[in-house]
Parts: structure tokens; sequence; C-alpha cells
């Protein structure tokens, strides 16, 4: 009778927003909306500057290449449930903006665009870079300027949205009011114009990211095993990497002296491309740290790297990519240069 | 008794969901604990659960020690022997993947732990080993996030 009740429970009731945020949100911006890799949902100048339709297409869109995910599989109730979740951390009524297009000039607005915007949203609207955890950025910034030409944003917001925020900017982050730094009602809409016409550059549905078919980098060595180590260590301080140090496959598994020579592992690290990958997205310790595989099978020599392009498409961060193609180039040319 | 075990497991189905996130592959999770907490909730349930965490790796101290500012942040290597080399004989592959990881780290008062999700490496492995070892790195997996965010 329990089961019943339970299966009951979770099939007829109403979805739970709280709940909801807890399965899928929370994680990313924290379970009271206060941000960290994601953006801080509850800071209160957000929350009262855009409209439902703007939370409710943005979950279902997400912000394609940036962090954001998409949940197309979210029914239209459990969106519901999700904005009423996050309206609860705010008492204000929320804004309700029509869909109805600002008329500008697309010209003046750009050139607008370059003088008042570009700064932070980047020269074609792409945005600050990095995501939301205490070391990519000062944590007095609550949001990173959001990418303005993207599609998933465009989607979710109205130009009503866009011209509200322009002329009232927000709280608590670095977006100040149009009207004060001393543009006129013309002008902002000159901007909205602009901004809208974004969508121009973009196909209607973005394309999907390219699936990675290798997972490994991996070469067959001439050498010897212990050669071949010899010969990676050399080519990773060639690369202007530091060795860490070189152990076992088995390291920790087995008693220490036990392990299985024929399977080693070199760590090596660049603290500054470290450094600068933590800032373009915290979670890439799925990726750490650097490393390559050598082990004997088959009498055959075989060197070893993840395909960082692999495990990149998880993330959904286009910069996350770029930095994946220089690693997977690294990797590539140290193989190579241990196996000539 | 087999009563009670069904209700136990459907009880922990509908819990679950809300304490696992996957997205894609990535499995990621936030605990209300502070970074050591968090840390040693982790080491604890892994070694509960069987496994033998082989290494921790300090992302933290090496990025501080050369002059970059960082939060608290380590790489938990673990696994189980026979799993491991089950896995590097049949797939040699997967061994640049060996052992699985987690990621930990602090994000103010709270820590985010990550991981790949076994999926990752069953799509590596193919039918080249029993799938069911994926499986029951899941069924681990949920249930050491699960004590960790269950910690006090």
């Amino acid at each position: 009778m329990a089961i019943l009740m339970c299966l009951a429970g979770v099939s007829s009731a109403a979805p739970d927003g709280a709940r909801l945020f807890s399965e899928h949100c929370a994680v990313c911006h924290g379970d009271k909306g206060n941000g960290g890799v994601g953006t801080p949902l509850a800071l209160p100048s957000f929350l009262a500057s855009v409209d439902d339709k703007f939370l409710r297409e943005t979950i279902r869109h997400g912000r394609p290449g940036r962090v954001m995910p998409a949940f197309p599989k979210l029914s239209n109730a459990q969106l519901d449930a999700l904005v009423r979740h996050i309206r609860g951390w705010s008492k204000q009524p929320p804004p309700v903006f029509s869909d109805a297009p600002v008329k500008g000039n697309v010209s003046r607005g750009k050139a607008l665009f370059a003088s008042y915007c570009a700064s932070c949203h980047g020269a074609n609207g792409e945005g600050g870079t990095g995501t939301g955890v205490t070391f990519s950025r000062q944590r007095d910034l609550p949001i990173i300027a959001p990418a303005l030409n993207n599609p998933g944003f465009l989607a979710a917001a109205s130009d009503e949205l866009i011209r509200h925020t322009l002329q009232f900017g927000r709280e608590g982050t670095p977006m100040t009011s149009m009207l004060v730094q001393g543009l006129d009602e013309k002008q902002i809409n000159d901007l909205v114009a602009y901004v809208r016409a974004f969508e121009n550059s973009y196909v209607t549905e973005p394309e999907p990211r390219d699936p990675i078919d290798e997972s490994v980098i991996i070469m067959e060595s001439p050498y010897t095993v212990e050669e071949t180590v010899e010969n990676l260590k050399e080519a990773i301080i060639g690369q202007n990497f530091l060795l860490i140090r070189t152990d076992y496959l088995e390291h920790g598994l087995v008693e220490e002296g036990k392990e299985n020579k024929q399977e080693v592992i070199l760590h090596f690290c660049n603290f500054k491309f470290l450094f600068d990958a933590l800032t373009i997205d915290p979670r890439i310790g799925m990726f750490l740290p650097c490393r390559v595989t050598v082990l004997e099978r088959d009498g055959k020599v075989l060197v070893m790297a993840i395909n960082p392009l692999y495990l990149s498409r998880l993330f959904n961060n286009d910069e996350l990519d770029n930095a994946c193609k220089q690693m997977h180039q690294v990797y590539a040319a140290l193989i190579e240069d241990a196996t000539l | 008794m087999r009563w009670s075990k069904l209700l136990l497991a459907v009880l922990l189905a509908c819990t679950w969901p809300t304490l696992f996130c996957a997205e894609g592959g990535m499995v990621m999770v936030r605990t209300l604990l502070p970074f050591p907490e968090a840390m040693l909730a982790l080491q604890e349930s892994i070694r509960e659960h069987g496994y033998t965490v082989s290494r921790v790796q300090r992302v933290d101290i090496g990025l501080t020690g050369m002059g970059y500012k960082t939060d608290k942040y380590r790489v938990v290597f673990a696994g189980k022997y026979d799993e491991i080399r089950e896995l590097a004989d049949k797939v040699p592959e997967l061994a640049a993947y060996l052992p699985p990881k987690i990621a930990i780290f602090a994000e103010g008062e709270q820590t985010i732990l990550v991981t790949a999700h076994p999926s990752l490496y069953a799509r590596i492995a193919g039918d080249r080993v029993d799938p069911v070892i994926f499986d029951r790195w899941e069924s681990d997996l949920k249930s050491i996030l699960h004590d960790v965010q269950a910690a006090e």
C-alpha cells in the first residue's frame, strides 16, 4: 500500500518546483539561488527585470555554448513549477512585458553598443568570459555579462525586456541604467534594435555540437616502456610543462613496490594553463591532472592520453572547447615526440 | 521482508533524482557541507563502498604554490584493484581514464563534486567487458554522493 501511495504521489501530484530546482538547478545556481557556477537567480534586481516567459524559455533553450544547458524534456507544468519556485525568492510581482517589437535604428544602435556596451558584453555581444565560482572572477560582480548574441538569450528575451534592462539597469551588477548614463529613449530603442539584429547572425536552430568519436589519443611506440617514458619526460619539459611525478596505474591499489611496472603514468602541469582552464570552467577536474599513460600489451607499447575534446562536449562551453583543442594538440605533440 | 526491501528500493528511487544530476555524461552535486567535511565524508563513503582511494591530487596546493589564487580543489582517485585490472587488460585505451576520479571543490561555504557518469566508460569499453561493472559503479556512485550530501 505504501508503495502504491508513493508511486501514486509521484505520478499524479503537481510538479514540485523546489524538488525540480534541487534536481536540475541548485548544483550550479545554489540551493537558494545565490549563484555559483551559474548566475544568482535570487538577485532582486534580476527578478525585477525578467518576466516569467524569460525564465521559462531560458530553462527550455538554455544558452548554447555558454554552460547553461537546455532542458527540452521538462513539461510546461514542470517549467511553471520551477518559475514559481524561483519567483518565491522575491516579494515583488513579476514584470510583464509585451512581445511587440521595439522599433529602432540598427546602425545607430551599433555605434551606441560599441560605446556603451561592448566593454562588458563584447564587441559582438558574445558576453563575458568564465563561469561563476570563486576563482573564476571577483565575487563582488554577481553576474558575468550575458552573451546578448546567444540564440538562447534572444529566444527568451523580448524587446521590451531588453529595453527595460537598458532603462533601469540591474542593481548589484555592473549593468547600469542607460538613462543615467545620458542616453534618451530613442537611443535605447536603437540599442534594442541592434541587439535584436544579432538574430540574423544565427540560424534559427543552432547546429548540434559535433560528436567526437575518439575517446583517447593513442599511438604505438617503437621503444620499450622505459625508453618511451624517458622520451615523454623530455617531451613534457620541451613543451614547457612541469613534470609532477611518474607512477604506476596500480598505484595505491596494491602494496607499494608490487605495481605492474609496465603500466606507467606521467603527471605534468602548466599552472598558467591550468589556472586559465579553471577560470573558463571549474568543473574541469574531470580532466585533471594532465597525464600520459604508457603500457605494454601483447608485445606492443601503447602511449595514450584522454581526448580533451571528447570530454569537453559534456560541458556546453565554447570557451572550454577552444582550450581543449589546444590541449589536444599538446597531448598529440607529446605522444608523437615520444614515439618518433 | 521482501516487501520491506522493495519499499526501501522504491523510496530510494524516489529520493535519488534530487541528489543526482547527470547532464550528458557529467554528474554534479552540491553539498551544504564546507569543503573539509565534504572531503572527509567523500573518502569515508568511498571506502565504505569497498573502493580504495588510490590518490588525492591537491590541485589548489599546486596552484597557490605557483602564485595563483584559488579555492580548495582536489581530485580523488578511487577504484577496486580487480575491476581496474580487468578493464585495463580488456580495454587498454580505457587506462587513460583510470582509476575513476571525483573532482571536489569549494564554493564559498558549500562544496561541489563533479565526475564522469560511468556510462562514459561503458561507451569506450563497448562489448569488451560485462557492462554489469559500470552498472555497479553507477549504483555505488549514486550511493556515495548521497552519503556526502546526507553527512552532517
